[in-house]
């Protein structure tokens, strides 16, 4: 896996600020993800939603960075949602607590190749 | 006349539609016979295709029998057996019966009030009898149910008594079975078998019909196999000698279908024959599906059978599934048969052991739609041989001391190196089969290990290197991450908290060592003058793809 710089983009949809990611989030992420949510709040959303469907690795800085934003969004009494994260790093979110403070919104996707509808 | 002397003991019921009567002979002019001899206890009956039934469906009342003109065996037989009337019993429009009436003791013909008096009796008698035929049909019924779920009771007792109560333990071997009986119940059976040598024989078998014959014939088969396995091992020979020993007692149109693979635990052989049971499939390591052919007749059908006797072997992570055919016959709503293909098609995946059986039955309960009603035994017997059975233990012959190197690495001490590191370990150990989860926590806990070590270690020098090696050891995967502790040891810093980072009571950052721990089952460091080596730990007894937890 050669998982690219972190871009992130920014959309409203209603009354959330939906910030596309896409890449690894790590320490070269940090000026794209701090840009993201300064648009986010410009847009003056209440909600901020992050799409992790695009990226492909996020190590301790990048989870330091998300913790900075996090503490941004609290400040300016936003919430925080996040959309597409792997089982992997749904599992991270559960063990530094960021789930505590971060709403998971989807499921994580358990389809194996054949597998078979389960009960 | 003693008319009611006559009469009794004449109307004998019997089930409809066929109308039935008791025949009273007429007893010879003048005998002297007691009274009790002269009455029939056999019943007669008129065939509905007679035209004396017909005949009497619309008689008003009583019928003369010397007076009927038909073309009618039933008429000449009453004749023939003295009867002079016939009273219809006819309820709601159906004849549910007659009395029949030989002469009158005094020879007289019966009156116009005797006939009365005889087509009274019958219209209040009928529907009285009529009812009482009810409850008698239903009083059968019952009985006939209550046989037959006493008979089910007693197949399901046979069959549970012969199926294995425990599967084998074999170390590297994941075991599962499964049977399901139909309501009927029929005649599947598997077993286990020890043998010398370690050696296991499995058997999966299908008795053809069901119910109690089909229980007895497959205890018959079971106790013939383990009588025979332990001694003629040879799965081919084992199944001729059943096939002889069952074809002198066997029911007419039963045989039993019976597939026997005698597995070598140790070095994933198995040989196996089979009498005309359903081919098994066998699941490669990279997901695809093989049948195991071997060709032979059904036992107990005809003497002298050759049963070919065929080998494979079964490498780690593939995974062997015998079956029954009341799985590939169930029918979905539609009237569609679920079918080897799709059944083939099941087996692709990830899937093992309890998980897969299953993952199967969810498969056909879809198939087959909620009101399913089971229509054969069904038998699943799987075997999976664990990809930790590929590797060496510590001890074993050619490795190198502290295990068998998968990789040996050395990285510039540059950033973005830890994505490296992380690529190539992941790459190194995917031979092993190693859990997705697990796979995906050892790529995390190389990544921040080795960002430590490139960030620290080697001051972020592209000249200073990190050396990587990652070995198997006994049942570990060990993974040690070397630098130069440039810029010194690696120690315990402040737990993360993250209410606390939130508040601005600590730094953002600080999880690296934090996920490390996380991540694998040990985390070990050690130093000396000049370095610093963190070693990475994952058991992989609890780590491998499917482990091997579960038993049936």
């Amino acid at each position: 896996m050669d998982a690219t710089p972190l871009t992130a983009d920014v959309a409203p949809v209603g009354a959330t600020s939906v910030i596309m990611l896409r890449g690894r989030i790590d320490r070269e992420g940090e000026a794209a993800l701090s840009g993201a949510y300064s648009e986010a709040a410009r847009l003056a959303a209440p909600v901020i939603e992050l799409d992790f469907g695009a990226v492909d690795y996020i190590n301790s800085t990048g989870i330091a960075l998300i913790v900075s934003l996090l503490a941004d969004a609290r400040r300016d009494r936003r919430e925080v949602r996040a959309r597409g994260l792997s089982e992997h790093y749904r599992e991270i979110f559960r063990i530094t607590r960021l789930s505590d403070y971060i709403t998971l919104l989807d499921e994580p996707a358990v389809a194996t190749a054949g597998e078979g509808g389960r009960r | 006349m003693t008319f009611m002397g006559t009469l009794r003991r004449t109307v004998r019921l019997r089930q409809r539609p066929l109308p039935r009567g008791t025949l009273v002979p007429a007893p010879p002019s003048g005998s002297a016979a007691p009274a009790d001899e002269r009455v029939a206890t056999s019943g007669f009956e008129i065939s509905p295709n007679d035209p004396l039934s017909a005949y009497l469906q619309a008689a008003p009342g009583v019928v003369d029998v010397d007076r009927l003109d038909l073309a009618s065996a039933a008429l000449s037989e009453l004749r023939g057996a003295g009867v002079k009337v016939v009273v219809p019993l006819v309820t709601q429009g159906e004849l549910i019966g007659a009395l029949y009436l030989g002469p009158r003791l005094s020879d007289q013909d019966y009156s116009t009030d005797d006939r009365r008096l005889l087509a009274t009796l019958a219209a209040q008698a009928a529907p009285a009898i009529r009812v009482a035929q009810l409850v008698e049909e239903q009083a059968a019924e019952v009985a006939a149910r209550e046989r037959i779920e006493q008979e089910l009771r007693v197949a399901t007792l046979i069959q549970q008594q012969f199926l294995p109560r425990v599967l084998p333990d074999l170390p590297n071997w994941q075991v599962a079975a499964y049977y399901g009986p139909a309501r009927a119940v029929g005649g599947d059976f598997y077993d286990f078998i020890e043998l010398p040598d370690g050696r296991i024989g499995i058997v999966v078998g299908d008795v053809t019909d069901k119910g109690v014959p089909a229980a007895l014939v497959m205890a018959r088969t079971h106790s013939i196999l383990r009588g025979e396995a332990p001694r003629l091992i040879s799965p081919g020979q084992v199944l001729e000698r059943a096939n002889e020993l069952l074809v002198d007692e066997m029911p007419e149109r039963m045989f039993v279908t019976c597939l026997y693979v005698v597995l070598e635990p140790s070095t994933g052989r198995v040989v196996y024959a089979n009498a005309g049971h359903n081919l098994p499939y066998v699941r490669t390591a990279d997901d695809r599906v093989i049948e195991l052919r071997a060709t032979g007749m059904p036992l107990g059908l005809l003497p002298g059978m050759r049963y070919e006797e065929c080998e494979a072997t079964i490498a780690p992570g593939e995974n062997v599934l015998l079956y029954s055919d009341g799985m590939v016959e169930a029918h979905s709503p539609q009237g569609e048969m679920y079918g080897f293909p799709r059944l083939r098609s099941a087996l692709e995946g990830r899937l093992a052991g309890s998980e897969l059986i299953d993952g199967l039955l969810d498969g056909l309960h879809g198939f087959v739609g909620r009101a399913w009603e089971q229509e054969d035994d069904i038998t699943m017997v799987t075997i999976r041989r664990s990809p930790a059975a590929a590797m060496p233990n510590v001890d074993a012959p050619g490795d190198e001391p502290g295990g068998r190197i998968l990789l040996e690495l050395s990285l510039p001490g540059a950033i973005g190196n830890e994505r490296v590191a992380m690529d190539r370990v992941a790459e190194a150990v995917a031979g092993i089969g190693l859990d997705p989860a697990r796979l995906e926590q050892l790529r995390t806990a190389v990544s921040e290990t080795a960002m430590n070590a490139i960030e620290y270690g080697s001051a972020s020098s592209p000249d200073v290197p990190v050396e990587i090696v990652v070995r198997l050891a006994g049942r570990d995967l060990v993974v040690s991450i070397t630098d130069r502790a440039l810029g010194g040891r690696i120690h315990e810093t402040e737990e993360p908290d993250l209410d606390a980072k939130l508040a601005g009571l600590q730094k953002p950052r600080g999880w690296g060592l934090f996920l490390i721990r996380h991540m694998v089952d040990d985390v070990a460091v050690t130093s000396d003058d000049d370095s610093q080596t963190v070693t990475l730990t994952i058991h992989l007894e609890d780590a491998l793809d499917g482990r091997d937890t579960a038993h049936g």
